[in-house]
Formats: C-alpha cells, structure tokens, sequence
C-alpha cells in the first residue's frame, strides 16, 4: 500500500526563499487515485491550471514526490469579482510499497489530470514458485 | 524577517503570523477536498463589457462538456467516466470522484449568445462572454441650456 507520508509535507516550506516579498502561494493536496495492475502501479492527481512544464516528479528510493505549479491565471484588463478556487501550487508525497523500475516510468499530463505509470521492477513481480520433488 | 520593519526583535510577530496562515491554508485546503462543494469551483472575472467565467475541471474533455446559456444565466454541465482499464485493478486509494455535474452561474448581465468563447486550458475551462449591445449602459449628453 502507498503511504502518504504526512510529515514531509508539513516540512516542505509553502513560501519558496526568493518568494518572500510576495504573498505566499497556496500548497495544496491534489486529490490522488492510485491502482495497481498486474505489472505496474498507476497514480493520477488532479492539478487544473498545471502546464506541462510545470510539473516536476522525483522518486527517491520509493519515496514519490509530486509537484505543480500552476500558470498565473490572471487576466488583463479584467477584475475578479468572485473566486471558488485559487491559483496555487500542488504537492504530495507517497511511499510506494513495490520497487519501480525507473527507465521505463511514464508521465503525461492530459487535461490537468497527471497520469504516472510506475513499472514494478522484475524483482517485484509476483513470480510462481514450484515445488521441487523431493 | 526578510520583510521586518523591526530588525532589533529577534521575535518577529509577522513571520510567525505568515507561518501560521499558510499552516491554516494547508489544513483547510486537505478538507475542502473531502467535503461536498459546489462543482466545478469557478472564478468570475469583469472587464468592461465582458465577463470571463473560469472553473476547474480537471480530467473532463470537452466532448463531455455541455455549455448553454439562457437569458444571463450559464449552465456548465457534463460527466466524468472512469477509465475502461480501471476495471479489475486493485484500488490503493480513490479520491477522484466521477459522475455527471451540472451547475448554473448567474451573470452580472445579458450576454450576447452569438459571441461566447470558451476554451480549455490544462483543466481550466474558460468561457468569455460579451455583454449584449442594447443592454450597455448609454452615455447621455447634457445639453446647455439655451
């Protein structure tokens, strides 16, 4: 099972060090969907406003970060009047429970939605065991 | 700190109060996401004779999305279905939610339906409309009185 590892989050500083005279961008969690299938593990997060370049993933051992930065949604000449949603940044952590094999790792990012196929290393991999005869 | 007017404090109440309002942003926005709220979130925008309606949707193509507009008020409706090679996977964690949505957003005015624009943009649906011409205010000169 994929944990979510809570606490390197609330370390992680939601003003970046050059930001400071700024006001802080809001972090948030973007809401995840994590499966398994037979030979790989597949994570979305939802991050709308996110652009391609926008997104940075690192896996460290299996500690899985996910980060995005949204575009300034700003629009010139107009004023907002009433607001749901803020521009802000993504971020989560997750400890994955298998090995991935890290050269064949996919990302894409389709309609604000990262779609992140995870390869189970060979090692991983449910393997059958037979019985010798004694 | 960096932005203290009081350099000699090595208590600085403003750092504190910033730390502690993004440590709140942080909290409230892990909530927002369990409990119900309107959907989409949107974001209204005012120009001068135009109006932009922006939402968050994330993962929803514009095949499955339904604009109408009546009168001045904005139906942004559609459905979100879950991938056909999610089925017989084993679910770790499912926090997305899919189905169909509808919602009406009211604007601060008539619109001109000939002249709707709206676009997607990584999730964001934008849809800018154009104030009705008979429906802008009209400048009225003041004669000098003869």
């Amino acid at each position: 099972m994929p944990q979510e590892l809570r606490t390197v989050e609330q370390r992680t500083p939601a003003m970046r060090e050059e930001g400071r005279r700024q006001a802080p961008r809001p972090v948030f969690l973007p809401p995840a969907d994590i499966y398994e299938t037979k030979d790989s593990i597949v994570v979305l997060t939802e991050m709308p406003g996110v652009p391609p370049d926008g997104v940075d993933i690192t896996l460290e051992r299996r500690v899985l970060t996910i980060r995005g930065r949204s575009a300034a949604g700003d629009h010139a000449g107009y004023q907002r009047v009433y607001n749901e949603y803020a521009d802000g940044d993504y971020e989560r952590v997750f400890t994955l429970s298998e090995n991935i094999d890290r050269d064949r790792i996919e990302a894409t990012l389709k309609e604000g939605v990262l779609h992140l196929v995870l390869p189970k290393a060979e090692a991983a991999r449910a393997r059958k065991i037979e019985l010798k005869a004694s | 700190m960096a932005l203290s007017e009081f350099p000699r404090l090595s208590f600085d109440p403003f750092v504190e109060l910033r730390r502690m309002q993004s440590e709140m942003n942080r909290l409230f926005t892990g909530f927002s996401a369990a409990t119900a709220r309107d959907f989409p979130p949107i974001n209204i925008w005012l120009g001068e004779n135009s109006v932009v309606v922006t939402a968050e949707l994330p993962g929803i193509t514009r095949e499955d999305t339904n604009l109408s507009l009546q009168e001045d008020v904005l139906t942004i409706a559609g459905k979100r279905e879950p991938d056909a090679r999610q089925e017989n996977v084993g679910w770790q964690r499912r926090e997305r939610a899919y189905g169909t949505f509808s919602r009406a957003v009211q604007l601060p005015f008539r619109v001109d339906p000939e002249k709707v624009q709206a676009r997607f943009n990584n999730g964001i649906l934008e849809v800018e409309l154009e104030r009705l011409e008979a429906d802008r205010p009209k400048k009225i000169a003041i004669r000098a009185a003869s």
